[in-house]
């Protein structure tokens, strides 16, 4: 039988590990997917320049669901350098593959994350 | 629990009589009904028999009904068939119309006023009167929407431009796309008052692939298919004799479906969804509403997660969430009847049919709770 979402995918979106607030985010990101309606918020904890925490608040489709939950577990351990270099891409072959119409649903996770660290910069300064 | 399905307004399956009686005429009975020998006859018979028992549903002549390939293109001939030639005409529509009247509208080069459905998801018939003028050649207007299921003042409509066509000398006609009322209300054209009316096989059990137009007798429909002389060259091609059998049978086989059961399920959904679940609203009006139709707007979920969420449970529902469009925008008859597009986002609808039972209802209503905490739980709204 084909399924519209990956097994992959669909795991991601029923049983996400990195949803909610963090009351000791040291940046956050906020941003809307002005195509469908999506929101989305990524907070960020780095310390000593590695995003030691992540997590997220969406507001959106499965697919929206899923990358936002990707995007937290790859970043954590990662320098904030490393983290701005996920590639949609890469996020994608996490869950296998994205319906094409889905795929947009990655890179607002990716501007979720660069809104978050610029934040957390700006704080910094 | 096996899986459950709640996207009547989508499709549904065909009747067992239906397809019964459908099943000969793919195989032994393959006969084309242009052939004058025995297999062709044997055709064409099954074809008059399909539109006596259309045409005697509708409370009209047999002439004046035609078969189609689907109500799309019954939509696309009563529209462009009926305004080809005509110079510069005006056509009164609504802004919730089923996209197969939109489109041909858009394209022919008629100019159409579309009519607000407001909060209620319902049309005004002092709007459609106030519209009209010299060049106005068409109304069409939907009897029942697929999306929110609120019902149209068709019989009022119908009397009203009845009454102006009495003082005018171009007439003015009347086209209702009936394809989601069909099977919860009466669809005599003369009560109605409609010049043209579009069905459609697959929404009433029937198969998919067919359609029926009616078309009042004086009517003058162009024809934008040219080909031979089937269907009075209206609707030109090998007519797909099983499927207009099927439609023909599910049109007879409509006494099936039980509206008050239909109508208290329905209500029970709406009734526990809405006092159980907090910031969630019913869309379109409660009272003139179709007896299988639900949509409603949970604040702070989108839909489409909503429906994969229930779809993972066995439970198929649809949304007007611009998520789950290929266009990724809203459903427009929600965004018209004065959804934010917030709200049509977070939209589900779900539709029950003849095989929906109370059993369902209840799985449907067990599982839709924690759902819909759990996304809130997500989004932080």
């Amino acid at each position: 039988m084909k399924n519209y979402y990956t097994k992959e995918a669909m795991q991601r979106f029923l049983n996400p590990k990195y949803f909610g607030e963090m009351s000791d985010a040291t940046g956050v990101g906020e941003v809307g997917n002005p195509r469908c309606g999506d929101v989305m918020k990524v907070y960020i904890k780095i310390d000593k320049g590695k995003i030691i925490n992540a997590s997220f608040q969406t507001l959106g489709c499965a697919a929206a669901i899923a990358t936002s939950d990707v995007i937290c577990e790859m970043v954590i351990g990662k320098t904030t350098k490393e983290a701005l270099s996920i590639t949609e891409q890469e996020m994608i072959e996490r869950l296998e593959k994205l319906p094409a119409v889905k795929v947009h649903c990655s890179s607002l996770a990716i501007e979720g994350l660069k809104k978050a660290i610029k934040d957390h910069e700006e704080k910094q300064a | 629990m096996k899986n459950i399905y709640f996207d009547y307004a989508a499709t549904t399956p065909i009747d067992e009589n239906v397809f019964k009686e459908m099943s000969p005429y793919l195989q032994e009975k393959f006969g084309n009904p242009s052939s004058l020998h025995f297999f062709g006859q044997e055709a064409v018979f099954a074809l008059d028999k399909a539109r006596e028992k259309v045409a005697t549903f509708l409370g009209a002549n047999e002439r004046e009904v035609i078969f189609t390939s689907s109500a799309t293109e019954a939509n696309n001939i009563a529209l462009l068939g009926l305004l080809q030639g005509k110079e510069n005409p005006h056509v009164i529509t609504s802004s919730i119309e089923h996209k197969s009247v939109l489109e041909p509208l858009n394209a022919s080069k008629a100019e159409i006023t579309h009519l607000p459905a407001y909060k209620t998801g319902i049309i005004k018939v002092e709007d459609i009167l106030r519209e009209i003028k010299e060049e106005t050649t068409l109304v069409s207007i939907m009897y029942a929407n697929s999306e929110i299921g609120t019902l149209q003042p068709i019989k009022e409509i119908g009397e009203a431009v009845k009454k102006i066509n009495e003082k005018r000398k171009n007439k003015i006609f009347f086209h209702t796309d009936a394809v989601q009322a069909v099977n919860y209300l009466p669809c005599r054209v003369d009560d109605l008052g409609v010049d043209m009316l579009t069905i459609s096989g697959h929404k009433i059990y029937g198969p998919k692939g067919v359609g029926a137009l009616y078309i009042r007798e004086g009517t003058k429909i162009s024809s934008i298919f040219h080909g031979a002389l089937q269907e009075r060259g209206i609707r030109p091609g090998t007519e797909n004799i099983a499927a207009i059998v099927g439609l023909g049978r599910a049109i007879e086989e409509l006494k099936k479906n039980n509206k008050k059961r239909t109508k208290e399920l329905r209500d029970k959904i709406i009734n526990t969804v809405l006092s159980e679940i907090p910031q969630t609203k019913l869309n379109g009006s409660r009272e003139n509403r179709l007896a299988n139709n639900v949509n409603i707007t949970f604040k702070g979920v989108e839909g489409e997660s909503v429906l994969m969420a229930l779809d993972q449970e066995g439970v198929a529902v649809s949304t007007g969430s611009a998520c789950a469009s290929h266009s990724l925008s809203p459903s427009y008859a929600l965004l018209a009847i004065g959804l934010s597009h917030k709200d049509a986002h977070g939209s589900l609808r779900i539709t029950l049919g003849r095989l929906t039972t109370e059993k369902e209802v209840d799985y449907l209503l067990e599982k839709l709770p924690p759902i819909i905490k759990k996304l809130r739980k997500i989004s932080g709204k």
